[in-house]
């Protein structure tokens, strides 16, 4: 084994993907950021000066200071601390509810695509079956046909992306399956299964990429939003929409850290998102094309 | 018969929708299909040890053959034998372990190597698909294979887009002879590389047969490639085959006039040289539209009535075979 | 030899990659006479390509032109502003390229890429610019060119694309036409075709044409001279029955060797070794790696361009030491 050789290379690809990376500062830029908030998500109970579920009538709506960075909410508790632990509950579950819906349509969709025929007509009529709802409010009767919950929030979520995954990968499927490697991989003894799923699939991943970064965002807002008009998560839990709920009702009233911060956290992380496709796309793309 | 690869009467069919009538081409619930006949009835053999060179232009079959006998494509009709099995009818498993002795070697270098593998997953694939072999095996048989090649064992953990074409293709030939297969299929093995690179992997191909008894099936379009290659060359137009006869022969002899248009119009690098072009008039006729009779007609300068019939292969010397009505007339 | 057209002096292109920079043309000279076809010919990488795109001004960053004169018609290409080279492009200097399928507009019709052309560089009025383009595409051998006209790319064949092609690159009457490797990709009788047509064409307009290709064979039956580029830069440059009765430069007797020909039986011959990268390449002669008379001073000092016989030119020091 060359090793000497092969860090050589190794260490030159991750110069070049660090150069290509800096080249779109927007999206290097959101790439930190994302990094940012999930180190926050990760270590909030290292990080947040308070528990968020603390109450403290005395401290009620308090407005921003140097105890309460971000002030306190109606019952005291620390609006700070619950906007890094809600940072958890909506990545996780954002997270989640794609990675799920990524695995179903990874599998329906490299199938649909290569298989063709009456198969790939039946999934796609049921996939435009589920796209002719609107997303939001097909989650929104999911959730509350399912129970209240946050295991079926994400089961909501899911179900709503999934359609575009699943069209997405089986048009780079029907795209791939006529290129000369699928037809060398046939040749040279893999089963078909084998050529769908380990030859195939993951060439059909880039686009793929690029379209979940931006759904994580809306998967995001989904969960904000359903818990905005009360389904999904439960109070005490802190996470931005139910947050944002709790504070809009004191936008007249004046008190206006109550509902600002969680906001903008949530447009920040969507924003993050939407940005950062590309610099995600390059990490995970072997080819790496430069101008050589 | 007993040849080694046999093809008999070999023909693929693909339905298209008619494009000429233009009102059918907008009703969605119109069934007017057209056949596409991009095989429409080949025979030929190779014997043990041969390369047998496939000529032709762009769209006369000559891939479509290839993908045919590697049952990439399911043949509409015909049989293919080799070593005087059926394999016509093989399905599942028995073809997935035939398909070790028959091998191909694609045109394009960089389409035909899955961009997330490295050298190493590509030519361990086979031996690992094929031959229960441990891993010290395998690792040997990667770097004898490498070497014959000529490549560097270092390449081995690099990605497709990190090699040059050159090394490319010689990644591809590497995988098509890591099982040792009988028989490679070679569909335009050069085409896609630079005219520099061409002569060393001809040599390299050429020294492989030796090296490992195969025989080829060396499909081109490059008539002085395939000239050197081959013992035997048979010659496509619109799906048939026109000629075929030993290599020398065909191209001191030729005798079909679609063949000796063909060499009439490569160029020579030797401006002292001066040849007579045959000129074929018009342009190929679509596959979905193949003239009756013979199917040069319409283009062919010596064209007479009588071409309007049907015409197969006919012996016009030894093992020298001609499509033709009136063979090796001016 | 009559006056040149073109005289490329000097010419040095290169690109600013991640990896290095690319010296894709190193100090070329290349002389073109008016009424003639010059062939460049050169393996992939030998710079010929660039050395077209230049003289068209269509270098674009990460390329820059360092140096050089390119005379066209007595002035200097490389002086002018983009404003004032807009209105030679496609009218007194024409190109074509590979793949016509490719280099077409997918959503024009055939016919209206080349009136469009008639209409802007001619300055003609609609009735007289439709009559010139029919008339055109009927020039380069097309039947029916009413039916052709409105025709799109992707319902011709590829042969039929280069011969519109050729029509939009004529159809202003252009005093030069460079062909970027016209042929490649096309059948071998389709090329003969268009490469008779690209002969008649110039023969019938007096256009000067700059014919890029990689084969020799090409070079043999179409061009008056010939300049041989290897790694960017010109190694040998004559008439073409001088280069092929007595190849002067190494690579090129090399060059001539290796080409595989239908009518005479022959061994395989390869040229030795690879192209050198262009990124750090040689300091001395390019070819000096792969040469078989290389000597000490090859490898020092570039070797200077000498005329002999009045219009050959060799890069070599070897010369006369056969």
């Amino acid at each position: 084994m060359m090793k000497k050789e092969e860090i050589e290379i190794r260490l030159k690809r991750f110069q070049t993907l660090i150069r290509r990376l800096r080249r779109n500062s927007l999206s290097f830029g959101a790439s930190l950021v994302i990094l940012a908030i999930v180190l926050i998500a990760i270590f909030a109970p290292f990080i947040a000066p308070y528990d968020p579920n603390a109450t403290d009538a005395s401290k009620a709506m308090l407005s921003v200071s140097r105890q309460h960075l971000m002030g306190t909410d109606i019952y005291g508790r620390d609006v700070l601390s619950r906007v890094i632990h809600g940072a958890r509950v909506d990545l996780l579950v954002a997270l989640v509810a794609t990675l799920i819906a990524l695995g179903i349509s990874s599998f329906l969709g490299s199938l649909s695509g290569y298989a063709g025929g009456w198969l790939d007509h039946l999934l796609m009529r049921i996939i435009d079956t589920v796209m002719s709802f609107p997303s939001f409010i097909l989650a929104m009767g999911i959730t509350a046909a399912l129970g209240n919950n946050l295991v079926n929030v994400v089961i909501a979520i899911a179900i709503t992306h999934i359609p575009i995954y699943t069209r997405l990968i089986r048009g780079e499927m029907l795209h791939i399956r006529e290129r000369e490697y699928a037809e060398a991989a046939r040749t040279v003894g893999n089963p078909t299964s084998r050529i769908i799923f380990y030859h195939l699939l993951p060439n059909c991943f880039p686009p793929v990429i690029v379209q979940a970064t931006l759904a994580m965002g809306w998967a995001i807002l989904t969960v904000a939003g359903l818990s905005f008009i009360g389904l999904g998560i439960q109070p005490p839990a802190s996470e931005w929409g139910y947050m944002t709920a709790e504070g809009a009702t004191y936008i007249v009233s004046g008190e206006w850290w109550i509902f600002l911060f969680p906001g903008l956290a949530i447009m920040i992380t969507v924003l993050a998102f939407n940005m950062v496709g590309d610099a995600l796309r390059d990490i995970l793309d072997p080819r790496m094309r430069g101008v050589s | 018969m007993g040849e080694f690869i046999e093809i008999r009467d070999l023909s693929k069919h693909f339905p298209v929708k008619d494009q000429s009538a233009s009102f059918s081409a907008l009703n969605p619930f119109s069934s007017r299909h057209a056949l596409l006949r991009a095989v429409d009835g080949v025979s030929f053999f190779i014997r043990k040890g041969e390369t047998l060179g496939l000529v032709g232009e762009s769209g006369c079959g000559k891939s479509t053959v290839a993908r045919c006998l590697l049952r990439l494509l399911e043949p509409t009709r015909g049989e293919i034998f080799f070593e005087s099995k059926d394999l016509t009818g093989l399905k599942g498993e028995g073809l997935r372990l035939l398909r070790k002795f028959i091998q191909m070697i694609f045109q394009d270098p960089m389409a035909s190597l899955n961009p997330r593998l490295s050298v190493r997953q590509v030519l361990e694939e086979p031996l690992r698909l094929y031959e229960r072999a441990t891993v010290q095996e395998r690792e040997g048989r990667v770097l004898e294979v490498l070497e014959q090649v000529g490549l560097d064992r270092e390449l081995l953990s690099r990605f497709p887009h990190e090699l040059s074409g050159g090394q490319r293709q010689r990644v591809n030939i590497a995988r098509a002879i890591a099982t040792r297969p009988k028989f490679v299929v070679l569909d335009e093995p050069t085409s896609a590389l630079d005219v520099s690179l061409r002569a060393k992997i001809v040599l390299l191909l050429e020294e492989l047969k030796s090296a490992l008894s195969t025989t080829y099936l060396f499909i081109s379009h490059d008539l002085s490639t395939v000239k050197y290659l081959s013992d035997r060359v048979a010659v496509m137009y619109l799906g048939t085959i026109v000629e075929i006869a030993e290599a020398h022969e065909l191209f001191r002899h030729p005798l079909h006039p679609y063949t000796r248009a063909l060499l009439s119009a490569i160029p020579i690098p030797d401006p002292e040289v001066k040849r007579d072009r045959i000129i074929l008039v018009g342009e190929i006729p679509s596959p979905t539209r193949i003239p009756r009779g013979c199917r040069l007609r319409g283009r062919c300068p010596i064209a007479k009535p009588l071409c309007s019939e049907e015409i197969r292969l006919r012996e016009a010397g030894s093992g020298h075979w001609v499509a033709c009505h009136m063979p090796g007339t001016s | 030899m009559s006056a040149p057209l073109l005289h490329i002096e000097d010419l040095t292109v290169h690109f600013h990659t991640d990896e290095g920079i690319v010296e894709a043309v190193d100090g070329i000279q290349l002389l073109v006479p008016s009424g003639e076809i010059v062939g460049v010919v050169g393996e992939s990488g030998s710079g010929k390509s660039v050395t077209a795109l230049s003289i068209l001004r269509l270098i674009r960053k990460p390329g820059r032109i360092i140096q050089g004169t390119i005379l066209f018609d007595g002035r200097n290409l490389l002086d002018l502003s983009e404003e004032e080279m807009r209105p030679l492009r496609g009218s007194h200097i024409s190109m074509i390229f590979q793949s016509p399928r490719t280099s077409l507009n997918p959503v024009l019709s055939a016919g209206w890429q080349i009136e469009r052309l008639i209409r802007l560089h001619k300055k003609e009025k609609a009735k007289g610019a439709r009559e010139q383009t029919v008339q055109m595409i009927r020039q380069v051998g097309i039947p029916s060119p009413e039916r052709i006209y409105h025709e799109y790319p992707h319902q011709l064949s590829g042969g039929m694309c280069q011969r519109i092609m050729i029509a939009m690159a004529l159809a202003t009457n252009p005093k030069l036409l460079i062909a970027d490797e016209p042929t490649t990709g096309l059948d071998v009788s389709i090329a003969a075709q268009i490469l008779d047509l690209l002969q008649e064409m110039g023969r019938r307009t007096g256009a000067t044409i700059l014919l890029i290709t990689h084969d020799l064979g090409v070079v043999a039956g179409y061009c008056d001279r010939v300049a041989v580029m290897h790694a960017g830069q010109v190694v040998e440059s004559a008439s073409v029955k001088k280069l092929f009765r007595q190849p002067l430069h190494p690579y090129t007797m090399k060059l001539i060797h290796s080409v595989p020909r239908v009518d005479v039986d022959r061994i395989m011959e390869t040229i030795p070794g690879n192209v050198p990268g262009l990124i750090h390449p040689p300091q001395g002669c390019r070819f000096a790696d792969r040469c078989q008379w290389v000597m000490e001073i090859c490898r020092k000092t570039r070797p200077p361009v000498q005329t002999l016989d009045g219009d050959h030119l060799v890069a070599c020091y070897h010369i006369g030491n056969s």
